[in-house]
């Protein structure tokens, strides 16, 4: 691909990350993992597989959890993002789904916590009726590999309730 | 002092950023000019390489460098050391740096491409011109010491690294006037550590050329400088390695590897900051793996089924070198007898070089293997004598009048093995008595119903705290927080929590005002590693005796500023109060104090600081055990497992923080699942790794997974001052085992044996059918 | 694992996405990329231009149409799942697609997107084979259509020249007039989300003495390609409805030709088959009947 123009190769993008409005120039072969994480230094989203199995690096985009490394950065011309940097209310306040996974011990590396996160935070505040069925199934595409997923699930279950606006 | 903290449910002090996005991995940590590295790696199991051509990949746009192991000189060129020198092997073994002539399996590294980006790097690896010489490639465990196999290595006579041989008592005698002998044919397939984050390294060379700062996503950060310190021939001092935040680790990341050796040669030779990070894909063919044996085994047992010897033969598969010495296969060896009280044991245990991975402890090291294997042969004693497992087991255990407990083995160092402390037979009856009595019922009732549920056990002895230490500095700051220093750096265990929980008591502050660092060789100055599930013995006694000497300090002198007695003195809220009154110095006063000042002396025998530093020497080994019991429903249809329930009963001592002992139990239960029923890493006869996505090679998700209902006993060990044992890899042991006991159990009404995992549905099937 | 370098192209209009077609060398289409992006980032595919079909609306509308149920190729199958058109005519679409991967990828995953990747063991080209579906096909030389039966042409292969694109389909759905239409959708995956090892989507139109008045059964993960069970279709026609008629119509489908592979084998694939279709069947008889024949 030696014989590319910069022009096919190059774009300028704008997208809203976390509230906040970014102009950049991207290779289009950037994914938009490699974007947040390189050009916006937003690294709380993480790579995990780059082959779109493991959630690692789930991102909330135009409303929807999705995986960033299965889309092109260019691509999110446009979109508004929410991160695992944006989670959390700009006083520091937590999220529900952080909250909940600080206390049901929902985390232990940490490394697939961003897209565990970002995932339920987005199903959740699309629906916070879910079951723990429909919880494993929100987060099957998030593989955790030292949890075993019960306190992960618990978080949720609590987070769910919170949000429901019990306790 | 009371205990307020250990023993609590502490929530972690590592979360906070964690859970915000704020960790830093090693590839979040900002590093200007840092170039990127990608590695050539070999695409055959054995070759000789004739010629490298690196023009093309060099003249390509962004790239700073290729280099071979001839660019990066002598010590680029030369086996690595071993991680643990192995005097019995005849021709040990190692890898170099990059690959000096010839490549032993796929995956080895070669050379390293560094470029602008990642993805400059990546396109110019692809454009490396390696002229191979492809070799036959040894794959074939089974038949690797048959005449005529292929050699993994032309270095070697025969793919035999070396045999490992154990046992005691009068194995002929027993076998002979045992009631029963029954044979086993047994096999565990390998598998991968899969940490979320895979490895990754990172060099910064000053420039002189005098100090280099390494940052490695590693389990044993002082195994790094003390490697790269003696290949580089500089100082320790000169070389700092940091183990950021870690993304999982599970065993193979404690060891040392070719980049961690390459990347900061490379950074020294080309004088700039450097960042190989790796890939998934790498992962599956560069991070070492784990499993791979095949057994005949005799089990002998009297008439009421009490197991009274075992003998046996294994085929150890390593891979293609031994980075890490025979560490591993002497795991499975030293796992014997478990918690059997077996009156005679001969195992022996062929070392086995083949061309694919090496294999290095993961999760577990050989003792889910030899749990697998014992608790395999628990399951026959019973099912020929038609007794229930359980009693098979409590009939053989160790019991608890035996303790300490000599199992006739020997330590690595030679002494006897010697369990320390613990009561098999009632922790195995606590998981009993969780799972309920009424199993068999339901059973019976499923099959008249066409449903095929069964119930599995497996039982476990896991020796923790492996030798020789780890270390801790406490110092109390002039503002009244306390900075507590180690070396036993964490891949999300929650080390920070529980030694600030052990330390907080006492100091009778609270583990927020205990800021824990750990992993970084420039803040503590000697460390060994987090594996073996060792850290909570080493690293939380270490803690605990520098805190208690820090409160000891602190008492003295307070005694002295408050003119008080010892004695009467608390440790309360941040001060040192006399109790009954109202007079109280903080410690914040007191490390003021003895932190000094110009021309004035320090108090008559004290020394400077209010801290002190303590290293725990594990001289005996602290021996956690447990039974975990779960029932599983097959759909014989389809060959499809699930598992309905899983009970875990679990002794690792005194229990430190339940909450995070119950996470790791959790973890490692899942793991053992994902070896019995899903995680194959498959081969194809050429060497050549056919599952290396994770489309392909399948772990646990949350949609298969149970819910683990866990009960725990506490037999303090006496052989340290917070009577701990390990707790890292009690999950994993004995799951495999369990899951397979509760499949063959499900279909007894086709006389299914399993004699291996993992088992697929397919497997099950043809199970089914033949039955 | 990076991407190597291509060009990226992002048409507004099929008008421009033909004239790229009609104008460029070595080319894939990119739509939802939860199959693309993969390949890419491994290097398993090398193209000299993508092609962005995200930014062409009309190929993400979803109607009722004379001829059917028409899906634009860019529908994400989050929004098929979910779409009322598509839980009142053709409800075992929106089961299917619980089976298809994860939350995340079903938000950006597409139709079209599955029926161009063609995973032998993929639920939406079941689908498509259940329905007799028709396939819409543009390029620079015209439009066509092409029948489901024919769009498969080889493992993962559609039917698409080289400068031609997949614009959306159509699902020719069952009229529920004066008879009980019922669906099943069953599969055998290792895990929830995966490719199916084997997965069955049957439906059935029974009168009102249950007797079957039209069947179809289409098996995925077989053959190369979705298959359907013509001799099963054949068998159940007049019949009754029972238990008993599963059971022998499902045998029938261990019987077609299986594909084989290194990890399984032909035995176990015919077995999934005769139990994945003897469960899609049963669903479909329960719903046909509302539950009366439990």
């Amino acid at each position: 691909m030696s014989e590319l123009d910069h022009a096919q190769t190059t774009r300028h993008i704008r997208v809203t990350v976390n509230g906040v409005s970014y102009e950049r120039d991207v290779l289009t072969r950037t994914h938009l993992g490699d974007f947040l994480r390189q050009e916006l230094g937003l690294t709380g989203t993480h790579l995990g597989c780059e082959h779109g199995v493991c959630g690692a690096c789930t991102i909330i985009l135009d409303g929807q959890p999705i995986r960033s490394c299965l889309m092109l950065a260019v691509q999110a011309d446009g979109a508004v993002i929410r991160t695992i940097e944006g989670l959390a209310q700009a006083d520091g306040t937590l999220h529900p789904v952080q909250e909940a996974f600080w206390d049901k011990h929902g985390l232990q590396c940490g490394f697939c916590t961003p897209g565990m996160l970002t995932t339920l935070a987005a199903v959740l505040e699309a629906d916070p009726t879910m079951d723990e069925t429909a919880i494993r199934e929100a987060i099957s595409g998030n593989i955790c590999r030292c949890t075993g997923y019960e306190t992960i699930v618990d978080a949720a279950l609590q987070a769910a309730s919170r949000m429901r606006g019990g306790h | 002092m009371g205990a307020r903290y250990f023993g609590a449910a502490v929530k972690r002090l590592e979360d906070p950023k964690l859970i915000t996005g704020r960790g830093q991995y090693l590839d979040d940590i900002p590093m200007p000019g840092v170039l990127h590295v990608a590695v050539v790696r070999s695409p055959h199991a054995h070759a000789l390489i004739n010629a490298i051509d690196a023009s093309m990949a060099r003249d390509h746009a962004g790239v700073v460098a290729v280099l071979t192991a001839a660019d990066l000189g002598e010590m680029a060129q030369k086996p690595m050391p071993m991680m643990a020198p192995a005097p019995m092997v005849k021709t040990p073994l190692t890898q170099s740096p990059l690959a000096n002539g010839s490549v032993h399996y796929v995956g080895e590294a070669v050379a390293l491409v560094v470029a602008e980006s990642r993805a400059v790097a990546e396109d110019a690896a692809a454009m490396v011109m390696v002229d191979y010489d492809p070799l036959p490639a040894m794959v074939d465990l089974a038949h690797a010491l048959k005449d005529g196999a292929n050699l993994a290595n032309k270095a070697l006579q025969s793919n035999l690294a070396g045999t490992l041989k154990g046992g005691f008592g009068d194995v002929a005698g027993v076998f002979a006037k045992a009631a029963h002998v029954f044979k086993e044919t047994l096999s565990l397939h390998r598998g991968g550590c899969h940490a979320m984050e895979c490895r990754g390294v990172m060099a910064r060379p000053d420039p002189a050329g005098n100090r280099i700062d390494i940052w490695s996503s590693t389990q044993s950060p002082y195994m790094v400088r003390r490697a790269l310190a003696l290949c580089l021939g500089m100082d320790e001092a000169s070389v700092r390695v940091t183990a950021p935040d870690v993304g999982g680790g599970f065993g193979p990341k404690a060891v040392v590897y070719a980049e961690d050796y390459a990347i900061p040669m490379a950074a020294r030779h080309l004088g700039r900051p450097l960042k190989w990070v790796e890939d998934r894909g790498e992962h599956f063919v560069a991070t070492t793996q784990q499993r791979d044996q095949l057994w005949e085994l005799e089990v002998a047992a009297d008439a009421q089924g009490r197991m009274l010897g075992v003998r046996g033969h294994c085929l150890h598969d390593n891979g293609a070198y031994l980075p890490y010495g025979v560490v591993l296969p002497v795991t499975s060896m030293s796992s014997f007898p478990g918690p059997y009280a077996l009156e005679a044991l001969e195992i022996s245990l062929d070392v086995i070089y083949t061309n694919m991975v090496p294999n290095t402890p993961v999760r577990g090291a050989g003792r889910p293997n030899t749990c697998f294997v014992l608790e395999r042969l628990a399951d026959r004693v019973a099912r020929e004598l038609g007794i229930p497992r359980e009693d098979v087991r409590r009939r053989s255990f160790v019991q608890a009048s035996q303790f300490p407990y000599e199992t006739g083995m020997k330590a690595r160092d030679g002494s006897p093995v010697s369990y320390d402390s613990g009561d098999y037979v009632q922790c195995l009856d606590l998981a009993v008595a969780k799972f309920g009595s009424d199993f068999k019922a339901r059973q019976d009732k499923a099959r008249a119903e066409g449903r095929y549920i069964g119930m599995g056990i497996a039982s476990y002895v896991e020796d923790t705290g492996l030798a020789p230490y780890e270390g801790a500095t406490i110092r109390v700051q002039p503002n009244g927080k306390v900075l507590l220093l180690t070396g036993a750096a964490a891949q999300g265990q929650g080390h920070k929590t529980v030694f600030a929980q052990i330390a907080a008591d006492q100091l009778g502050i609270s583990p927020q005002d205990i800021t824990v660092e750990a992993g970084d060789t420039s803040l503590f100055p000697l460390g060994i590693g987090t594996i073996a599930s060792r850290v909570a013995v080493t690293g939380g006694s270490s803690v605990h005796m520098a805190a208690v000497e820090t409160r000891a300090k602190a008492i003295k002198v307070a005694s002295q500023v408050l003119e008080a007695q010892e004695a009467d003195l608390v440790l309360e809220g941040g001060f040192v109060k006399v109790s009954g009154t109202d007079r109280q110095v903080s410690l914040g006063q007191l490390a003021l104090m003895l932190h000094g000042n110009f021309g004035q002396p320090l108090p008559a025998g004290i020394a400077p600081g209010l801290s002190a530093t303590a290293f725990y020497e594990a001289r005996q080994t602290t021996f956690a055990n447990g039974t975990n019991l779960c029932e599983v429903e097959v759909d014989i249809e389809t060959g499809a497992v699930k598992i309905l329930r899983y009970v875990v009963a679990h002794d690792c001592g005194t229990l430190i923080n339940p909450m995070l002992v119950d996470g790791q139990i959790r973890g490692g239960v899942v793991h053992g699942i994902g070896n019995a029923l899903f995680e194959r890493m498959i081969y194809d006869e050429n060497g050549q790794p056919q599952t290396t996505n994770y489309g392909e090679y399948l772990l646990p998700l949350a949609t298969e997974m149970p819910r683990i209902e866990i009960v725990h006993m506490e037999s303090p060990s006496p052989r340290n001052p917070i009577g701990v044992k390990g707790a890292g890899e009690g999950g994993t042991i004995p799951a495999a085992a369990c899951v397979i006991s509760a499949i063959e159990d499900a279909l007894s009404p086709f006389n299914a044996r399993l004699k291996s995992h993992p088992v697929s549905p397919q497997d099950l099937v043809q199970l089914v059918d033949q039955g | 694992m990076k991407a190597s370098a291509f060009a990226y192209h992002d048409p507004k209009t099929v008008q421009e996405l033909n004239s790229l077609l009609g104008s460029l060398e070595n080319v894939r289409i990119l739509a939802g990329g939860q199959s693309l992006m993969p390949m890419l980032n491994m290097r398993y595919a090398f193209p000299d231009h993508v092609i962005d079909i995200n930014h062409i609306a009309d190929l993400a509308e979803l109607a009722m149409t004379p001829a059917g149920l028409r899906i634009g190729a860019m529908t994400r199958q989050r929004i098929v799942r979910e779409h009322p058109l598509v839980l009142q005519h053709a409800p075992v679409l929106a089961e299917a697609l619980h089976w298809v991967g994860h939350v995340q990828t079903r938000a950006r995953g597409t139709i079209g997107g599955s029926l161009c990747h063609l995973d032998p063991a993929a639920e939406q080209p079941c689908i498509a084979a259940l329905y007799d579906a028709v396939l819409h096909v543009s390029g620079p030389r015209g439009a066509r259509d092409v029948p489901m039966r024919d769009w498969v042409v080889s493992y993962m292969t559609p039917n698409l020249e080289p400068d031609e694109a997949l614009l959306g389909l159509t699902l020719p759905v069952w009229t529920t007039q004066g008879q009980n239409v019922g669906h099943g959708f069953h599969e055998f995956a290792r895990r929830h989300g995966d490719y199916a090892i084997v997965a069955a989507a049957a439906l059935v139109s029974l009168d009102a003495g249950k007797v079957v008045r039209r069947a179809a059964i289409a098996l995925a993960g077989v053959d190369v390609k979705p298959v359907r069970l013509d001799i099963a279709e054949q068998a159940l026609l007049g019949q009754v409805l029972d238990h008993d008629l599963i059971a022998t119509v499902s045998a029938m489908a261990a019987t077609i030709e299986m594909m084989e592979d290194a990890h399984i084998t032909p035995a176990y694939r015919g077995r999934l088959a005769q139990t994945m279709t003897k469960r899609a069947l049963t669903d479909a008889l329960n719903r046909a009947t509302g539950g009366r024949n439990v």
